[in-house]
């Protein structure tokens, strides 16, 4: 049994009109299914507004699809009963894009990563705290910084609590949205380095939504292509990702720049529109 | 850079300056039984209409009563019950507009559009009508002030809720697994109190001033009672041969009133907060 199953799920807005014809329903996502193993991560490369990070949300059970399944362990997690979805809600983190928005302002480092502790675990204040001390180190920062607010953290810093608090519960799947977009290249690799890491101590699972071809490669075992809220294909390597005939994924190929200017060819311009 | 450092140096001294006055004044509320030299309701018609003296600081009025006595007694009153009326409000309005804004749907429509109701009258109006209906007394009174005074609150707490509940960390601590109850506690309350501190000192003026207006129009707080605005409307018929009788009282109101939105205002600059 995969550790998610995503079914058929169609997503849409609804816009309400009051006075002009009928209701406007946008399509956001058409038909999606795939599935993630335990300890793979898959990797969801589209362009904006493809429907990945609804899709995220979807997955992670804050946005109810008006059709299909998401399968959790076996568990539908949109019909669930209280203790299921207790325990649901454990496994299933998640990494923001904007590490500043994702951290309440007026919190401390050591209570934004202790609060998914203290609403699932029962523990003393010293027991508290060596835990945190220990999530903190595991994502390179020290005690030095229990103590210390959003705003003394750079991004990449504040990246690094994210993800303390995402792993702080020993869950099985991350959603991972844009989670390294917003970092420069260098802190981008290292969190990158650190997330392979973390997979491979704990086990986890991903899945890595991002529009960054290259970050997607470097930790995804499985790539799925979505555009237009439609997955288009799923590429089990990266030679598959670059022999596909598909014209979306040309398109996107096409678009990673190479290394050094001089190697760009006319051909591997990026076509606006 | 010199000239921020300058202006935020002098709303620092505004901040300073008015909540020391507000201190000596509570102070003085608190010990105006010590302080007072005088029975502020003791009528002595032997004595009416004196001026300032060693017995009588700021003479006394037309029952010959001490003049200064009752403005410290009616300080308690004035300020005690602008209190009241404020944290009554504030209450009513931070659960009614956390609960509007972050249930949203028709709970909050309906919510909303009775304050919009409310507020379609004019709060002196709606105080008046109230008033008229129920008796004219201190209770009614403030009772009528607070059920105009909340929708302010709850609306703008409300917009506040609604664009922190947006917020990616409300997302992250509901994926955390925390409750609504927590997410309230923790991310909604603490991040929507401080500017509530702000709005409420700019309200405080507003709530003095309406109940002292209440009881000039003799419908608040009913004799032999000290209270300012009570003051100056039995000061009114002396107004030419004693216009101190209204003048102390008048001065005193102006002083809070202006103390509390000077405060109000200065602190909004500081922490940037916008009002209503």
């Amino acid at each position: 049994m995969s550790l998610l199953q995503v079914k058929q799920v169609n997503f849409s807005y609804n816009s309400k009109r009051l006075f002009k014809g009928n209701d406007q329903t946008t399509n956001i996502l058409n038909e999606i299914s795939f599935s993630i193993e335990e300890g793979t991560c898959l990797g969801l490369i589209g362009t904006s507004g493809a429907g990945k990070s609804t899709l995220g949300k979807v997955i992670l059970g804050i946005q109810r699809p008006q059709q299909g399944q998401v399968l959790f362990q076996g568990h539908d997690i949109y019909n669930l009963n209280k203790a299921t979805q207790q325990k649901i809600r454990r496994d299933l983190q998640v990494v923001f894009q904007d590490s500043y928005s994702a951290v309440n302002p007026r919190m401390t480092a050591e209570r934004i990563i202790s609060e998914p502790l203290e609403n699932f675990e029962r523990l003393s204040v010293g027991e508290k705290r060596r835990r945190v001390i220990e999530l903190l180190e595991r994502v390179g920062l020290s005690e030095r910084d229990l103590k210390k607010y959003p705003h003394q953290f750079s991004g990449g810093q504040l990246q690094r609590i994210n993800i303390a608090r995402a792993i702080a519960l020993k869950p099985k799947l991350i959603v991972l949205d844009e989670s390294v977009s917003s970092l420069d290249m260098v802190t981008q690799s290292l969190i990158l380095k650190l997330l392979s890491e973390l997979k491979d101590d704990f086990g986890l699972s991903y899945l890595f939504i991002t529009h960054d071809i290259k970050a997607a490669f470097s930790i995804s075992d499985q790539i799925g292509v979505l555009e237009k809220g439609e997955l288009i294909e799923l590429y089990d390597s990266k030679d598959q990702f670059f022999s596909s005939k598909h014209p979306i994924v040309k398109r996107l190929r096409d678009s990673i720049l190479a290394e050094h200017p001089r190697f760009r060819t006319l051909t591997t311009k990026v076509k606006l529109g | 850079m010199k000239a921020k450092l300058r202006d935020r140096l002098k709303s620092q001294k505004v901040i300073v300056i008015c909540s020391s006055i507000l201190g000596v004044l509570f102070l003085i509320t608190l010990f105006a039984p010590w302080i007072a030299p005088n029975d502020p309701i003791a009528v002595n018609l032997a004595h009416k209409l004196q001026q300032p003296s060693w017995d009588y600081p700021l003479g006394t009025d037309h029952l010959g009563r001490c003049t200064f006595s009752r403005i410290l007694f009616g300080a308690r009153i004035s300020l005690g019950f602008a209190m009241l009326i404020f944290v009554s409000a504030l209450s009513i309005g931070l659960i009614i507009g956390i609960v509007a804004g972050y249930t949203g749907g028709w709970v909050d429509q309906l919510l909303m559009r009775l304050g919009d109701g409310l507020m379609a009258i004019p709060s002196l109006l709606f105080v008046l009508g109230f008033v008229g209906i129920w008796g004219a007394g201190l209770k009614q009174v403030i009772l009528g002030l607070i059920l105009v005074q909340w929708v302010y609150y709850a609306r703008v707490i409300r917009g506040m809720v609604l664009s922190l509940k947006e917020q990616n960390y409300i997302t992250a601590a509901k994926i955390s697994g925390s409750s609504t109850w927590t997410i309230m506690k923790k991310h909604i309350i603490p991040n929507v109190l401080p500017s509530l501190a702000v709005m409420g000192t700019l309200e405080m003026g507003w709530a003095i001033m309406n109940l002292s207006s209440m009881s000039f129009l003799g419908l608040g707080v009913q004799p032999p009672t000290p209270e300012w605005g009570a003051m100056i409307h039995e000061g009114k018929s002396y107004i030419r041969t004693h216009p101190a009788l209204m003048i102390y009282p008048g001065f005193m109101i102006m002083l809070v009133v202006v103390t509390f939105n000077l405060l109000g205002e200065s602190l909004s600059e500081r922490f940037g907060v916008k009002r209503r």
